[in-house]
């Protein structure tokens, strides 16, 4: 029997009955360091988080919702004059509400851009490349781009690799962490959990066309309040996104507390990750092979006895040297 | 007398027989096999983070995680071991004109002639290219290591810095090991090179065929070793 | 609320003044994020900071604090001259009409009948010209001089827009616009909905607040109609509950009234409450007060109330005072007249202003009992935290019982939301150590208490021995046996008066709802207002059918709301004189020729017909009122009085200080500060990570907002070279705190009266006790002055100084 396709949306009512899990090794289109992937046997819809930012109170439900539901145990730290807490992001706080106060030129306006922050499920993932421990970081035909602990050396790679800084590294068992987009969650059917406790609906979660289709309400929505930049934040640079954004100021995601306006992959980490990696090998391959080569085919440079005794006779031309 | 002409504390000639000649004090050969030891260690683990088909090297040090814990502090040793190295040689490698006749004659050397050089001191072009290379190129490392050393160093620097490190850190690795396969196999091709590392001596006639300037030195100076 | 949360998403303008809904009831915001997101509906929010409410905002204005009643008559001003205004449904279900009398007159800030010296009014001309048939004059033309809607004209006429940038900041332009918006909804469809909570309550002028509202969305038209309503936000999940079931000194259950002294017997108190209509053929359903009361003293004393006894009447207490509230409380407490306090599910020591005179009060306890699942503030006053709570622990001899309780998660019961929702609840897991049901704890102290006067007997043990303790273990009575007992049942068979052959309701069964209730001691009910919860039909509260017919928002089949299911009150103005719907796409009821009906309850008897018989059924008028007569303490029409403690004078009259008749104890006074020593004005408010004083001790929460701070101006800051995330101290007349500042572009200074007022905003979530930072509230600086009406402390609006410091002591080590 077929099993259900992912997803639900997370307004839905999830199923009661115990399901099994939907994403599966078979299910793998990108495993991280592994050039010899097996293609899935299925193509699972594609799956997206939509944040309509015009829509988040920053309650941080979500946040709440994704400690609960990950059991994570981020630090009780100080106030430092900001709404944002934890600080940062951290291996304990795998999303965050980020607080902007801005003024709009246009208007003089103040408006307070609240942008919940995370992994964005890139479907040309930064990280996943970047990752050099075969497994560590996979990717589901759902466009899930999840890490798998048992995996993970704990380098940071992922981290320089993400073209929106997300991953971080745990200091108690340096392993990476982010969003998984409650992949264990959505794998038997229900909605990640900030998108069930976001009291707005500004979370929503679905297939990533019903999402493109209900951002294009929203949008609809905003530019009849004269948000005329208004639009869907699915950078190209990265192949699109699985987490989505609806802004009302499509035109400058960097407002929204550094949302990069062009994400993609850096040139550097392509670099590194692309040419340095084969020049390199070519490079100590062809040291090393030529070495050999002309060690076996060349002449060593030996010494002769003509070197030695050469020695001798300047040594003992000078026996003064032996007092 | 410029500075890459002084002579080094501890080298001396014995008079043997065989006639041979200190080029080495056990406190540099331990040293240098310290910096060889974390080299080869450093490029077996970089190479097993530097490429997955090589992510097997892993197994050397335990895993993965293991070797992401081990590989930065054999940096730490590599650079204080060569560090130690490095004031301790660097005045003899410094460039003199003649290394540049010596190396415009590069390939009589190849060829096997190498009485159609310039007599040397103790260094050669070569092993000043090896010295320097090592020099400037542990230095990046040691830098852009400490950059990406998340452990201890994620918050120092920002993203984008620690990208361009990590790029610069496998380009620098990569010469590194270049260099490091020339100096093993210059050791080797030149026979009679190891023993210096080894032992500590070289034979007379090592001396004299690939630097005599400096056996010349020695002799003229008076710097005999006491008899063994 | 008038109206249900669920029913915001019918509205098309929504107006967040004098609370911060997004902020503190994220999850009910959820109905103004559909009514914007499916209706197009716009969001307007008025507040001295611009609040998380204001960050999804259509359009948002700055507002001094405390000034609330001068923008919303200037409001109610720019209607009434621009026309806006809904007038069929003013001129029939308002008291637009009615004559007033002559000797009623508003002058130089004050109403007629002031007497300074008992800081009251003599409200006698505050009120309708009779006529000789017994019903108030009313004038249908609205041409009457002294008729209300000419007195109102004439009564908001000061509030010019200049007036109200004048006195509340609000830049005239941004006034202007929302006016606009505003009045838009004047057309019968298009409605707005008030959203509000304690930042209208919270103030000397606070019931004033909320009625400067009423008033407007009455001559808009929007009361009982769907998207509509006067929506008070209630700031916990059962407070609505604590008022429904008279947890007042002054109320006994259903907003009944304690009986006062000058009301010696059952007869003097009952004159006083015939409430006959006051216009021909009106309902005024509080003529049946007496069987609703009747009722509740079946419940209470059982047997020992009978006819001959004025149904036990003697057994209540009677007040000496208009009523007991906190602020009193602890005024007596602090003189030494209180020796004993228990204090239940209550944080009285963050919770209530001047926090030194509170902890100086509890001081003075011989014994105080804190019930609470958390460990509380109050129970450990007296223990020295530092700076943070430094006191003398030696030299405080209150003895202090700790009486851990089960939270609402380890309990079953009905919770009564904002929207009068009685929920159910079950428990979701058993209680940890020693912590008990408060049922439990309050049964286990009466059955020995009860022991003791019926051992020992007393001054008058009557009320104690006989009261009705009927339940299966009088130990610890039942959720259950509670809420059947809060429905009411029969005590004998109720016969139908029409046909006594026929027993409506057999002996010992419950009543269907209050309509069954008797003044004859037939029944007894302990709570009027929720009779229906639990009927013979079974627990109505635990319902939980979500079909929504009509797609209202209605849900009559999701619990039970009170009264009679209702979830849409005075829902009959939801029609016009002809009982039509205003707006047929947004019916609610409506009369088909010889009934009501819908998808609500409706509020009027259901074959009363629509010409005959006004929506306001609970007023003796039939309509509402724009006029209130003399039922609030400090006018009629809501009038502009500053804070007690206000950075400017009140330009109406500078010699008024505050609402002229607000709470004030005498002790008090000199504890006031003045602009001149305290230049600015602070705020205090909530945050959406935490809830009050409670999730501080929650890591999660704390991990969200971890550390008390102030917010305030870059102006402010630069003014006084603080910076952001450095410590602050701020103090006022009563108390100092430190925190550190939180400075931004959400606050700005505000031009009053050619001044600039900067606000400092002080939220409440930290204390001395929990997983958070250690801190303090804006309880510490508040000042001890109630609202003149209910009571309610002026948390909101209070002067203060501040300047850059040094961390707290504990903080530095």
């Amino acid at each position: 029997m077929m099993r259900p396709d992912s997803p639900r949306t997370a307004a839905a009512n999830p199923p009661v009955q115990p399901m099994e899990t939907n994403l599966t090794e078979r299910d793998l289109i990108r495993r991280s360091a592994t050039s010899s992937l097996p293609p899935p046997e299925r193509q699972l819809t594609e799956v997206a988080k939509l944040i309509d930012v015009s829509k988040c109170i920053g309650c941080k439900a979500c946040q709440s919702a994704c400690i609960e539901w990950n059991d994570t145990n981020p630090a009780i730290e100080e106030n430092v004059g900001v709404y944002t807490n934890p600080h940062d992001l951290t291996a304990d706080m795998y999303t965050l509400m980020r607080f902007t106060e801005w003024v709009n030129p246009e208007t003089d306006n103040l408006e307070w851009l609240i942008r919940k922050d995370g992994c964005m499920h890139c479907s040309d993932p930064g990280c996943l490349k970047a990752c050099p421990s075969p497994g560590a970081i996979v990717q589901y035909s759902n466009g899930i781009v999840d890490f798998v602990h048992e995996n993970c050396i704990g380098c940071g790679y992922c981290v320089k690799g993400c073209p929106f800084n997300i991953p971080r590294i745990s200091k108690v068992d340096h392993k990476a962490y982010k969003c998984t987009l409650c992949s264990d969650r959505v794998a038997v059917g229900q909605g990640p959990a900030c998108a069930k406790a976001c009291p707005t609906k500004a979370i929503v979660f679905g297939t990533k066309e019903d999402m493109k289709k209900h951002a294009d309400e929203r949008i609809a929505d905003l530019k009849s309040r004269g948000y005329a930049n208004a639009g869907l934040y699915d950078p190209p640079g990265v192949s699109g996104t699985h987490v989505m954004y609806v802004l009302h100021h499509n035109d400058k995601p960097h407002i929204y507390a550094d949302l990069p306006d062009n994400p993609r992959i850096s040139p550097v980490v392509e670099t590194w990750k692309g040419v340095t990696k084969y020049v390199g090998l070519a490079f100590m391959g062809v040291a090393a092979a030529g070495s050999l080569l002309h060690g076996i085919l060349g002449r060593p440079n030996r010494v002769t006895e003509e070197d030695e005794e050469a020695a001798e006779e300047l040594v003992e031309r000078k026996p003064e040297a032996r007092v | 007398m410029t500075e890459a002409e002084r002579i080094q504390p501890g080298d001396a000639i014995h008079i043997g027989p065989p006639l041979t000649v200190d080029r080495y004090g056990p406190a540099a050969r331990a040293n240098h096999w310290v910096t060889a030891a974390s080299l080869i260690l450093l490029a077996i683990s970089g190479l097993a983070l530097f490429t997955p088909s090589l992510f097997f090297l892993t197994d050397f040090f335990g895993g993965g995680q293991n070797t992401r814990m081990l590989h930065p502090w054999f940096g730490i040793v590599l650079f204080v071991s060569f560090f130690v190295f490095f004031f301790q040689l660097w005045r003899a490698n410094l460039w003199t004109r003649t290394d540049f006749v010596w190396l415009s004659r590069i390939g009589d050397l190849i060829a096997g002639h190498e009485e159609r050089l310039p007599e040397l001191e103790k260094y050669n072009a070569g092993q000043k290219f090896v010295f320097w290379a090592m020099s400037g190129l542990i230095l990046i490392l040691i830098v852009s290591g400490v950059i990406i050393w998340d452990q201890y160093f994620a918050d120092a620097t920002a993203i984008g810095t620690k990208r361009i490190a990590i790029l610069a850190h496998s380009v620098a690795a990569v010469l590194i090991i270049c260099v490091f396969i020339l100096h093993v196999y210059a050791g080797i091709w030149t026979r009679g090179t190891l023993r210096a590392m080894t032992r500590g001596s070289v034979t007379g006639g090592w001396a004299w065929r690939h630097h005599r300037k400096w056996l010349r030195k020695l002799a003229g100076q008076h710097r005999v070793g006491p008899a063994e | 609320m008038t109206n249900a949360w669920t029913d915001i998403k019918n509205t098309d303008l929504v107006v967040v003044m004098g609370g911060n809904a997004a902020e503190a009831h994220p999850c009910g915001f959820k109905w103004v994020t559909e009514a914007k997101a499916n209706r197009g509906a716009k969001l307007i929010v008025v507040d001295p900071r611009y609040t998380r409410t204001a960050s999804v905002s259509d359009f948002y204005a700055p507002i001094r604090q405390g000034t609330d009643i001068s923008f919303l008559n200037g409001v109610i001003k720019y209607c009434i001259e621009n026309n806006k205004v809904q007038w069929e449904y003013t001129k029939a279900f308002t008291n637009a009409s009615y004559i007033v009398k002559d000797g009623f007159s508003y002058q130089d800030g004050l109403f007629t009948g002031y007497d300074e010296e008992k800081r009251d009014y003599d409200r006698e001309s505050w009120d309708y010209v009779i006529g000789d048939d017994g019903f108030a004059v009313v004038d249908p033309s609205l041409q009457h001089p002294r008729c209300v809607w000419n007195l109102l004209k004439e009564h908001v006429a000061i509030y010019t827009p200049e007036f109200v940038e004048r006195v509340c900041g609000t830049p005239k332009a941004k006034f202007l616009k929302i006016c606009e918006m505003i009045a838009e909804c004047s057309t019968p469809t298009k409605t707005m909905t008030s959203l509000y909570a304690l930042g209208w309550t919270q103030h000397s002028s606070g019931a004033q607040n909320i009625r400067a509202m009423a008033m407007l969305q009455l001559i808009l038209g929007n009361i009982g109609v769907q998207g509509g309503g006067m929506n008070a936000l209630r700031g916990h999940s059962n407070i609505q509950g604590l008022t429904d079931l008279g947890l007042m000194s002054n109320l006994i259950p259903g907003y009944l009234n304690i009986p006062t002294e000058m009301e010696e017997n059952f007869g003097s108190y009952m004159s006083t409450r015939q409430f006959k209509p006051l216009r021909p053929g009106q309902t005024s359903y509080w003529q049946n007060y007496k069987k609703f009361f009747v009722s509740f003293q079946k419940a209470m004393w059982g047997n020992a109330a009978q006819a001959d006894n004025d149904w036990a009447y003697d057994y209540l207490p009677k007040l000496d005072v208009p009523s007991y509230d906190v602020l009193r409380i602890f005024e007596l407490m602090n003189e030494g007249r209180v020796n004993g306090y228990f204090c239940q599910g209550f944080n009285p020591l963050l919770a209530f202003p001047n926090r030194a005179k509170i902890t100086s009060a509890l001081s003075k306890l011989k014994w105080l009992v804190t019930m609470d699942p958390l460990e509380t503030e109050t129970s450990r006053f007296w223990e020295n935290h530092g700076e943070y709570n430094d006191v003398d622990t030696k030299s405080i001899q209150t003895e202090v019982f700790q009486l851990p309780t089960t939270c609402f998660a380890e309990e079953a019961g009905s919770l009564a939301n904002s929207g009068r929702w009685l929920q159910w609840h079950w428990a979701g897991g058993t209680p940890p150590g020693e912590a008990q049901h408060d049922t439990w704890i309050m049964g286990q102290i009466f059955v020995r208490l009860r022991e003791l006067y019926r051992k020992e007997g007393g001054a008058f043990p009557d009320p104690i021995v006989n009261l009705a303790w009927d339940y299966k273990d009088p130990g610890e009575p039942t959720p259950e046996e509670l809420a059947k007992e809060i429905n009411g049942r029969a005590i004998e068979d109720l016969r139908d008066p029409t046909d006594v052959t026929k027993v409506l309701v057999p002996a010992g069964k419950q009543v269907l709802n209050f309509s069954q209730l008797r003044d004859d001691g037939t029944t007894l009910s302990g709570c009027w207002i929720y009779s229906g919860n639990f009927n013979e039909n079974g627990n109505n509260m635990a319902r939980r059918d979500n079909h929504d017919p009509g797609d209202t928002g209605a849900y009559l089949g999701w619990t039970f709301a009170w009264p009679l299911n209702r979830r849409t009150l005075y829902n009959r103005a939801s029609c016009d004189v002809n009982g039509k719907p205003w707006d047929p796409t947004r019916k609610i009821i409506e009369w088909d020729g010889t009934k009501w009906s819908g998808f609500d309850v409706p509020d009027i008897a259901p074959n009363a017909k629509p010409q005959d018989v006004g929506p306001f059924i609970m007023n003796q008028e039939g309509v509402s009122r724009l006029f209130t007569r003399g039922l609030m303490r400090d006018g009629p029409f809501p009038a502009h009085y500053e804070p007690f403690e206000s950075p400017v004078d009140n330009v109406i009259n500078p010699k008024i200080r505050g609402n002229p008749v607000a709470r004030v104890f005498q002790n008090d006074v000199s504890q006031f500060g003045t602009s001149a020593e305290f230049p600015y004005a602070a705020t205090s408010y909530r945050l959406t990570e935490h809830f009050h004083y409670w999730t501080k001790h929650n890591r999660v929460n704390a991990a969200l907002q971890p550390e008390f701070f102030v917010e305030i101006s870059e102006e402010l800051a630069a003014e006084k070279k603080i910076e952001r995330g450095g410590w602050v101290r701020v103090w006022s007349k009563r108390g100092s705190i430190k925190a550190k500042a939180l400075v931004t572009k959400r606050i700005r200074p505000l031009m009053c009266d050619g001044k600039a007022v900067h606000v400092v905003g002080i939220p409440l979530h930290w204390g001395f006790i929990g997983a958070a930072k250690k801190g303090w509230g804006p309880n510490s600086l508040a000042p001890f002055v109630g609202d003149a009406n209910i009571e309610t402390p002026e948390s909101k609006a209070f002067l203060v100084n501040i300047e850059p410091t040094t961390p707290p002591s504990e903080v530095v080590a």
